[in-house]
């Protein structure tokens, strides 16, 4: 019996004494954090099909707030990330509660979701607190969900759209042309499919064909023989994520040879895809071979941290951390609603293009340079990673950037 | 004209349900003969598609494509040693617990030593190409598929129920304390049918990654498709996961000529109307413990 008794007084002294310790350490930590870091939530899909996207998100992020700190940090302090994994709607949403109540965040920065982005972007009016939507193409969010502490550094589905629009035109693949789509069956499917049938039809393309692909489909051979049997003279994806990769897989296996093309598309997925099973022309709001000084050097570090290129996901994390500090040095406070004024009153943003971006008032849509690529042939690719050549930017040099973010049509009710 | 077209895609079905019976055969063995529904099914898969990416530069497809399952097989004896064995006469729901934790446990490893992206894998050249019959397109990749499928269908049909091993273990799903009182250990029975099931799961994994995505979730992606032909054929029963196979990927393609948005809630609603006509599945049998 003593012997038992020893042991459980032993076992409790060992815990009081750790619990002192945890103590010790901790407290210190949590006082010292708020007052001299300052606090960035990331809050952005890590696991499901959005996955692979979110992995790069958080690479770019790191990148940022590393090179951010090198330099010296914000108004003197350090920046601190507080990252989580979104996963749904309405975990994204009490996440972000917890990010802005209890973590005391500056800010919010993230999504690829358009359904969680909607969610973030509902707590982040309701708290006035900043967020930066890196990832989610819904025109939706730019229309009648918009609001005034949502902004949106990814471009919106019709600005995918008119970005590879416009060389589907010079590649004569629209006027008087068959096409053939498949759609995600789910709201940011459907928003795309929207604009880009519009698009289609006001330059003189007819579709022939337009299916709905649920999202847990991952055998397209079906699809396949459908759109052989309809022998369009275009084949267009209006998929997400690793159903891309799926989709080309499978197409290059069933060898059909209609022109492919997107509106949607992350490089990530056709990285994932393999050899000669990548093709055809899409759109993307950056690339790694865009060639700009600051875009070269962005290209060089973060190869050199993680073994491998940035694609488009890591560009909008990386870039809205590096806004959200030049932003709180030049307004020389970390103040959400000062933050929220400065970015609307037009601030322009190097963000690795050619052209500054600025996000325009009227819905928090950052404009800015787009760009489209197409596959290169199989024996042409150096490695692995160089999978298409850069077909150039739009809108052109002397035209004004404006032309490619959605219409202002009145939905969105900011400036009212 | 659209006859021929509705042909061609119940043929495309059929090439699919191998797609299918591959994915669901080694599910469908362990959920028979050992009793254990394993969620982690498709973690396996994954495995088996992850060694495939990675010893496939190195030792080549064909190479791949024997090593893989046996290693997955493996892993299967370890998983079956360590934590199956003790959960074949407890409830079934410690069972799905543990095996939906390991599938946690083995799709968030793959995540952390691949990373989160899809990696990139293809058909090898040589199986590359398309063979057609009259106007009937079928790639040769595929028909290797439904070769493979075929073998592997036959081969365990031949141990189950041709063999002094399939006896035994057959004896041992109907009355295991019987098995025992005569003087046999079902013991290493069980575990040749745990890495027989999960070597088969790894088996899909190498076949199937040049045509879909080699990413973490893609276990998930299949898993519940795998159960659903499980549970369409029936239990125990051998032919009924072939039939079932089969019949989902027939009903599928359908579908999704007449009416796209409903393609993957066709294999649903076809295990709503067995399970309303034919409690057990297609030809599922009464099996004591399940009852």
């Amino acid at each position: 019996m003593a012997h038992s008794d020893d042991l459980t007084r032993r076992t409790l002294l060992k815990g009081a004494a750790g619990a002192t310790a945890l103590a010790g350490l901790g407290m210190p930590a949590i006082v010292k954090a708020q007052s001299d870091v300052i606090r960035i939530g990331h809050l952005t899909p890590i696991t499901g099909f959005l996955g692979p996207l979110g992995e790069f998100a958080q690479m770019g992020v790191q990148l940022a707030a590393e090179e951010i700190n090198a330099a010296g940090g914000v108004l003197g302090r350090k920046v601190e990330l507080v990252m989580e994994d979104s996963v749904n709607p309405q975990t994204a949403s009490a996440k972000a509660e917890r990010l802005i109540e209890r973590d005391k965040v500056a800010m919010i920065i993230g999504e690829i979701s358009s359904a969680s982005a909607l969610a973030i972007g509902q707590v982040a009016n309701r708290t006035k607190t900043v967020f930066i939507n890196t990832g989610a193409n819904s025109d939706a969010l730019r229309g009648e969900s918009c609001n005034p502490f949502m902004f949106h550094i990814e471009a919106a589905n019709s600005m995918m759209v008119r970005s590879v629009g416009t060389y589907l035109k010079d590649e004569n693949m629209i006027q008087g042309k068959k096409w053939y789509s498949l759609t995600a069956d789910y709201a940011f499917g459907h928003d795309l499919f929207k604009v880009a049938k519009k698009f289609v039809s006001d330059n003189g393309g007819e579709f022939i064909g337009e299916e709905l692909v649920p999202t847990d489909a991952t055998d397209f051979s079906p699809y396949l023989l459908k759109i052989r049997q309809a022998q369009p003279d275009v084949v267009a994806s209006n998929l997400a994520g690793n159903q891309i990769t799926n989709f080309i897989k499978q197409y290059a296996e069933y060898g059909l040879q209609f022109p492919i093309t997107g509106f949607g598309f992350d490089t990530a997925v056709a990285w994932g895809a393999g050899q000669g099973n990548f093709s055809g022309i899409w759109p993307l709001i950056w690339h790694h071979m865009v060639d700009t000084p600051s875009s070269r050097k962005y290209v060089e570090a973060f190869t050199k941290k993680y073994g491998k290129p940035p694609e488009n996901q890591s560009w909008g994390d990386y870039n809205s951390l590096k806004i959200v500090a030049q932003s709180f040095d030049e307004l020389k406070s970390p103040d959400p609603q000062k933050l929220a004024e400065h970015l609307r009153k037009g601030a322009k943003f190097d963000i690795l293009k050619n052209r500054e971006g600025y996000f325009r008032p009227y819905d928090n849509q950052m404009v800015q340079e787009m760009y489209a690529v197409r596959a290169k042939e199989p024996e042409k690719m150096a490695n692995q990673w160089d999978i298409y050549e850069p077909l150039g930017a739009v809108p052109g040099a002397n035209d004004d950037l404006e032309v490619l973010a959605p219409p202002k049509d009145g939905t969105c009710k900011i400036q009212a | 004209m659209a006859f021929v077209f509705i042909l061609e895609q119940v043929l495309n079905g059929l090439l699919v349900g191998a797609y299918y019976l591959l994915i669901a055969l080694g599910l469908s063995l362990i959920f028979s003969l050992g009793g254990i529904v394993n969620l982690a099914h498709g973690a396996f898969y994954a495995v088996g598609a992850y060694l495939a990416v990675t010893l496939a530069p190195r030792i080549g497809f064909a190479g791949a494509f024997v090593a893989s399952p046996i290693l997955v097989a493996l892993l299967g004896v370890t998983v079956e040693r360590l934590f199956f064995r003790r959960f074949y006469r407890s409830d079934p729901i410690l069972s799905l617990l543990l095996t939906f934790g390991l599938a946690m446990i083995i799709e968030q490893s793959l995540r952390m030593i691949f990373g989160a992206a899809p990696l990139p894998f293809s058909i090898p050249p040589a199986l590359r190409g398309q063979v057609f019959v009259g106007d009937f397109i079928y790639p040769r990749y595929r028909l290797i598929i439904f070769g493979v499928a075929l073998a592997a269908v036959t081969a365990t049909w031949f141990l189950v129920y041709r063999t002094a091993f399939g006896r035994v273990v057959r004896a041992g799903v109907q009355n295991p304390d019987m098995v025992g009182a005569l003087g046999i250990s079902l013991q290493p029975y069980m575990t040749a049918i745990a890495a027989i099931g999960i070597g088969l799961a790894g088996l899909a994994g190498v076949l199937l990654a040049p045509i879909s995505g080699v990413h973490p979730a893609m276990g998930a992606e299949i898993l519940t498709a795998a159960f659903v032909v499980v549970v369409i054929g029936g239990l125990g029963s051998f032919w009924g996961v072939i039939a079932a196979a089969a019949l989902v990927g027939v009903v599928r393609g359908l579908t999704i000529y007449f009416f796209p948005p409903a393609g993957e809630a066709s294999m649903y609603l076809l295990m709503a109307l067995v399970l309303l006509l034919r409690p057990r599945g297609l030809l599922g049998e009464r099996i004591q413990k399940f009852e």
